[in-house]
């Protein structure tokens, strides 16, 4: 089964793509633009259609999805975290 | 799959092909909406066209008023239109406009007259052209006489890797087929924008995508509280998983595939001058910008979604196109087109777009959508600013 799938092999999050993702679940992730999968380790529930992790990230750092910025790190994510509005911020408007 | 090169359409007067042939009756002004409606119950199968605007407007905001009330009328999937206003003058301007097409079409004022005698004489007109109308028959059109547009709505991150990029592999077949398509959502290409410059097809539509995205980020910025975090993304985006902005962005350009140029920008409602992909400015919110499209003179509309926004139009069938496997199963009757299996590897970015494009073919032929069949007939005038 592909839990989570990320559309660049640059990208830093993947989106999970089926319900039931929790943590120490090993996931499955699948690479679209290159249709490769990946395996790494969930630390957190994670709802259908929420970010993974694929990396640690620091306050700061530019997170990278579609191979491009989708935003600033604004509180510590770890890799197989859940990442969204809490510690992700938009650099527009 | 190899596309067909024909569909079945209702050929207009004045050489357009429409997928649908409703007899429409539509309000000038909110005034009118009670009589209209008065007309279109007294009528079967004609179709009242509702809405809340149409007095003291000015300038620009009263030329988008009229543009997207004769364009209304004008679009191809309307065979004919009675049209009422509270004064004569205002509905002759619309009448004119509509007239333009060659179809036929009847203007009444109420003043002097009062609702009564209005519904009485435009029952008579409106009698007249649904028969006239249940008689046209479909005929043979080719596909590049189409035209398709697309707006997506209650996205979440399935609209990026999975809906949206299957209406974008459908354009880029239907843009190779020399069909006349649109996007749109200014303000939700902001994180994307440089990407939608580098695929325009010269410098002057380079130009004139930047000035047009440029204005709209003034309007943000003039009007915004804090960062506009509140309102985009959505509440439904960010529960949806849909984090920034520039995410959401990201996912919404999918919907213009990888091949097709942008070959010229259209302002709000207007009708396109030539084949080929085109970039109207306009507002996000999902039933203003299917209203534009409508006005614009398109005749099928690919609505990818995530959440499941449930949207329909009068006149302009809304084919919906998901990827999320829990919105499918939990509103299943709103979704045309499940492509939730990209997700699991299960059918290929090109199948998708054939499953959509085999499913836009069924509807043009005249299966009726989701929308249709539920009733959704959002019908959204857009306003520039207050009236005077």
């Amino acid at each position: 089964m592909i839990h989570c799938v990320l559309h660049d092999p640059r990208d830093s999050v993947a989106v999970v793509v089926v319900e039931g993702v929790a943590a120490g679940m090993k996931l499955t992730g699948l690479v679209l633009d290159e249709d490769r999968t990946l395996t790494f380790d969930c630390v957190q529930d994670i709802p259908l259609g929420h970010k993974v992790a694929l990396k640690d990230m620091a306050v700061g750092d530019t997170v990278i999805k579609y191979g491009v910025d989708i935003g600033k790190v604004v509180a510590p994510i770890l890799r197989g975290q859940h990442a969204h509005v809490h510690n992700i911020k938009t650099k527009r408007w | 799959m190899t596309i067909p090169t024909t569909f079945l359409g209702y050929r207009r007067e004045n050489g357009r092909v429409g997928v649908r042939n409703h007899v429409i009756v539509l309000p000038v002004d909110d005034l009118s909406n009670t009589a209209c409606e008065a007309v279109a119950h007294n009528i079967k199968g004609t179709l009242a066209l509702p809405h809340p605007y149409g007095r003291l407007q000015f300038g620009a905001d009263l030329d988008l008023h009229f543009r997207t009330l004769i364009g209304t009328g004008s679009n191809p999937n309307v065979a004919a239109v009675v049209v009422i206003g509270i004064e004569e003058q205002w509905t002759r301007k619309v009448v004119d406009g509509i007239r333009a097409t060659g179809k036929p079409v009847s203007g009444f004022g109420i003043e002097l007259h009062g609702d009564h005698d209005t519904i009485h004489r435009a029952s008579k007109a409106a009698r007249e052209y649904v028969q006239w109308a249940s008689e046209l028959q479909r005929v043979q059109c080719n596909l590049n006489e189409l035209w398709v547009s697309t707006k997506c709505g209650e996205s979440d991150t399935t609209s990026g890797c999975g809906a949206n990029p299957t209406v974008g592999d459908a354009f880029d077949k239907l843009h190779a087929a020399g069909c006349t398509l649109v996007f749109g959502e200014t303000t939700e290409l902001t994180g994307g924008e440089d990407i939608v410059a580098a695929r325009c097809k010269d410098e002057s539509v380079r130009a004139e995508f930047m000035r047009v995205f440029d204005r709209y980020q003034k309007v943000i910025d003039q009007h915004k509280t804090s960062d506009l975090s509140d309102s985009q993304p959505t509440k439904g985006n960010i529960a949806g998983g849909l984090t920034t902005i520039e995410e959401k962005a990201l996912g919404n350009i999918q919907k213009i595939g990888r091949k097709c140029s942008v070959d010229g920008v259209l302002d709000k409602a207007e009708m396109p001058t030539g084949s080929g992909l085109w970039f109207m400015d306009s507002s996000s919110a999902a039933a203003e910008m299917v209203t534009l499209c409508a006005a614009a003179g398109f005749v099928v509309h690919f609505f990818p979604t995530g959440q499941g926004n449930v949207i329909g139009n009068p006149i302009l069938p809304v084919i919906k196109i998901c990827a999320n496997p829990r919105t499918v199963r939990t509103m299943s009757e709103h979704i045309d087109v499940d492509t939730s299996g990209l997700l699991q590897r299960e059918i290929t970015m090109a199948q998708a777009g054939d499953k959509l494009l085999d499913m836009m073919f069924r509807t043009v032929n005249g299966r009726l959508t989701a929308a249709e069949a539920l009733g959704h007939r959002e019908f959204v005038l857009t306003r520039l600013y207050e009236s005077a």
